[in-house]
């Protein structure tokens, strides 16, 4: 597990690799922090084994995440959530028949990348992955067989899901998903006083994993999430 | 190979809110009843406090309906497509009663007579152009004992606005004569829910706490509400809600008069030489079974029964059972939804929490309420306004006048999520020529049976409708103090949970499948259970009509035994 690095965001003028390289790490989850909650915030720790992906979209698949929802001054964003770790095991299961979609879609998007700023997506700067994204969602990034936009909205669906949706399932790490919203996690009973206008639920950082009653249990139980 | 089974007097394909209730009165009338339940029975540990599981990949679904969606084209010139989104029926027994919202209606009395109403008024100008629509073949007035008896059956919570003609203004004014107050008061009231209802009645309208299957009392056994916010899409953790498989299905078990087979796919319902239905093959499992039967209730979900009937093949029925007049998968309606979210600015509203179910609505812009003669359309939709606001759902729910991803995007769900007010609308349809359900001769399930191809657009009528009660939601969240308000376009979501007809009842057996009590016109001991028999979608949530409907039929055949099966 490493530390931020520390700085603000303009040691994204760094390539990736650059920062990789200083933070001692290969792998890593993560853009640089900002300094508004870099203090705070929880280190972005070691990418675990990949489970669909390869190394390479995966790399590519952090750098989309991480520009659709960016660390910023408003919090961790989807670097810190995990949102590529929920895709990955999502691709390795449920979502397995979208396992080649994504790596087509991975692969053109560096390959976009490349032919538009002579690197692929992780290593722009981000400015210029911002540039990408936008054209994916514009429908303007070649190279695609189905158009960029319906692969644009196939990740930022998953994105957030990743980012919002319950941590069992390897994302929304630490609730910050959640507690970006202001939802307050997963308690088996609301009070009165909870459902009134302008009051603060203070949030219950739970997963639906925490309760014992969602436990797996006897054999040919609940099964899995 | 196949296995037969001891003969019972009825089997019932499907264990749902429709077959679910029908085997109450059956089996204590002591007849010998066999279920056939594609899924398994679950238990509160299944039904897990999470967005993923429940409403994205719908866990409950995955014992046949996941695997079997329909594919949808707007109109018969097109090719079919995958549905946009997978519908979320489930499989079990309790069926899809477990994981519904239970908002729980009576249709108004108006939905029943929708054709007829509208030509006295307006003229028969007025109605839809290239409609098939029809009057149901019963009033209000015949089911209302029947909604009662669902009503007390579950413990629905609500406040009647019109007990035996005395209307009150704490209920729905707009509501058909209810012979008794609900069995329990309504669900608890929120701030936002009266928020929402005080902005209504500044606006001169007639807000309500919505009627809703949900115990807000211990009843007859069973628990209260505990408003943890996981409650669509899933089942409910300490057993509140008005799941068959908490009621009716447990006391008919306990008549020793039902047997459920669990893990049951119905693949044929065959008949004998007579063109009578006389059994039910299925497949547990590889192997294929049969269930012999003197009588046959079809309960599956709308695309089933049609597409089980149209599977179900034979000498008598070449062109499926029951469709020798080729009605069968004719006038298909899917609700038509609209509506409108708006920002209260610096007020955490605090929806993040409760059921759906806790509401507040609005029929003043329902049925025929309201003059029509200017408008362009008939009908309209109930409105409301709810609890339950998930999180990803949340994230999802931005203004389009705000980037969707990256800094900006953010930083506005972080200053305005918990402030998303919505106000939302079902339209009430009318059946249409060119809206119909087929098999679609590409796609199949991993059986190798055809999935169902809806064909089916949004039409001009309900087009305006759609547009005219999206107004009001935007009236609404403008009075409530929102900023910012923007509308959810009207969508005929071809594949849904609210989607009716394919085996319409009336009375002429040339244009409907059923008659008034729910049997084939065609095979006199076929009954139909479902929102499939219903002739107009009506403006609200279909599964208390379909749980009266069912039981109905269920008492009809009891009191025709003789009749249907002799």
């Amino acid at each position: 597990m490493q530390p931020y690095e520390g700085g603000g965001a303009d040691s994204r003028a760094l390539s990736r690799r650059d920062l990789l390289k200083r933070a001692g790490v290969v792998g890593v989850a993560a853009a640089a922090p900002t300094a508004a909650f870099a203090p705070t915030a929880a280190p972005v720790r070691d990418r675990e084994r990949l489970e669909a992906l390869t190394a390479l979209e995966a790399e590519a698949l952090e750098a989309i995440v991480d520009r659709l929802i960016p660390a910023d001054s408003n919090g961790p964003g989807a670097a810190e959530a995990r949102v590529a770790r929920y895709i990955d095991r999502a691709l390795a299961g449920e979502l397995a028949s979208l396992r080649a979609s994504y790596s087509e879609g991975l692969a053109a998007v560096d390959a976009y990348a490349r032919s538009r700023f002579g690197e692929p997506l992780a290593d722009l700067e981000p400015a210029q992955q911002d540039a990408v994204v936008r054209d994916l969602e514009q429908n303007v990034a070649t190279g695609f067989p189905g158009g960029s936009r319906t692969f644009f909205e196939l990740v930022r669906e998953h994105c957030l899901q990743g980012m919002f949706g319950d941590p069992v399932h390897g994302g929304n790490e630490d609730f910050v998903g959640w507690d970006l919203l202001g939802f307050p996690g997963v308690k088996l009973s609301f009070a009165a006083a909870e459902q009134q206008m302008d009051v603060t639920v203070v949030p219950a950082h739970k997963s639906t994993a925490d309760f014992p009653l969602f436990k797996r249990g006897r054999k040919g139980g609940d099964g899995e999430h | 190979m196949s296995t037969s089974k001891k003969g019972a007097d009825v089997v019932v394909i499907g264990l749902g809110a429709g077959g679910g209730t029908a085997v109450l009165p059956l089996a204590q009338a002591g007849l010998d009843v066999v279920a056939l339940e594609a899924g398994g029975r679950f238990s509160v540990r299944d039904f897990h406090a999470d967005e993923i599981r429940n409403d994205i990949r719908n866990w409950l679904g995955r014992a046949k309906v996941n695997d079997e969606v329909p594919t949808q084209r707007r109109t018969a010139a097109e090719e079919s497509v995958p549905a946009i989104a997978p519908g979320r029926m489930m499989n079990g027994v309790g069926g899809t009663s477990i994981h519904w919202t239970c908002q729980s209606w009576r249709l108004m009395p108006w939905n029943f007579k929708q054709r007829s109403e509208t030509i006295r008024r307006y003229g028969a100008g007025a109605l839809p152009a290239g409609s098939t629509l029809t009057d149901w073949p019963l009033a209000y007035e015949e089911l209302e004992p029947y909604y009662d008896k669902v009503e007390f059956l579950h413990g629905v919570s609500g406040k009647a606005g019109n007990l035996r003609g005395a209307i009150d203004a704490a209920g729905n004014v707009f509501e058909g004569p209810r012979a008794r107050e609900y069995p329990l008061p309504p669900l608890r009231r929120t701030g936002f829910t009266e928020f929402m209802s005080d902005a209504a009645k500044r606006l001169g309208w007639h807000p309500f706490a919505g009627p809703a299957a949900i115990r807000s009392q211990p009843y007859r056994g069973l628990n209260a509400c505990e408003y943890h916010g996981f409650c669509t899409w899933g089942g409910c953790h300490v057993d509140a809600k008005g799941s068959t498989n908490l009621t009716a299905i447990p006391m008919a078990e306990k008549t020793r008069n039902l047997k459920v087979v669990e893990g049951a796919r119905a693949i044929e319902i065959t008949v004998d030489r007579d063109g009578r239905a006389n059994g039910v093959r299925y497949m547990k499992g590889r192997k294929v079974h049969f269930q012999a039967a003197k009588a046959v209730l079809v309960a599956g979900y709308t695309y089933e029964n049609t597409r089980l009937l149209l599977l179900s093949r034979s000498s008598a029925f070449p062109d499926g059972l029951s469709n020798n007049h080729g009605q069968v998968g004719r006038h298909y309606l899917a609700h038509v939804r609209a509506g409108a979210n708006g920002v209260i600015p610096g007020r955490r509203l605090n929806r993040f929490s409760g059921t759906a179910s806790q509401w507040t609505a609005v029929d003043d812009w329902d049925s025929d309420f309201f003059d029509h003669s200017t408008l362009g359309f008939t009908g309209g939709g109930t409105m409301s306004a709810t609890m339950e606001a998930k999180p990803i759902g949340a994230a999802r729910t931005t203004p389009p006048s705000i980037p969707r991803w990256g800094s900006a995007w953010k930083a506005w769900l972080k200053e305005n999520a918990i402030s998303v007010a919505s106000a939302a609308t079902q339209i009430n349809v009318a059946p249409y020529e060119d809206n119909f359900l087929d098999l679609d001769p590409g796609v199949e399930d991993p059986d190798g049976f055809p999935v169902v191809r809806v064909t089916n657009d949004l039409k001009e009528n309900e087009r305006r409708a759609a547009l005219f009660v999206q107004g009001k939601c935007m009236d609404w969240l403008r009075e409530a103090g929102a900023s910012e308000v923007w509308p959810v376009a009207p969508s005929s979501l071809s594949v849904q949970t609210h989607a009716y007809g394919g085996t319409r009842m009336g009375d002429d057996p040339d244009a409907n499948v059923t008659d008034r009590w729910c049997f084939s016109h065609e095979v006199p001991n076929l009954g139909v259970l479902g929102a499939s028999n219903f002739p107009t979608s009506g403006g609200r949530n279909p599964t208390e009509t379909v749980m009266a409907l069912a039981w109905r039929t269920a008492d009809h055949l009891v009191d025709e035994w003789e009749a249907i099966t002799g």
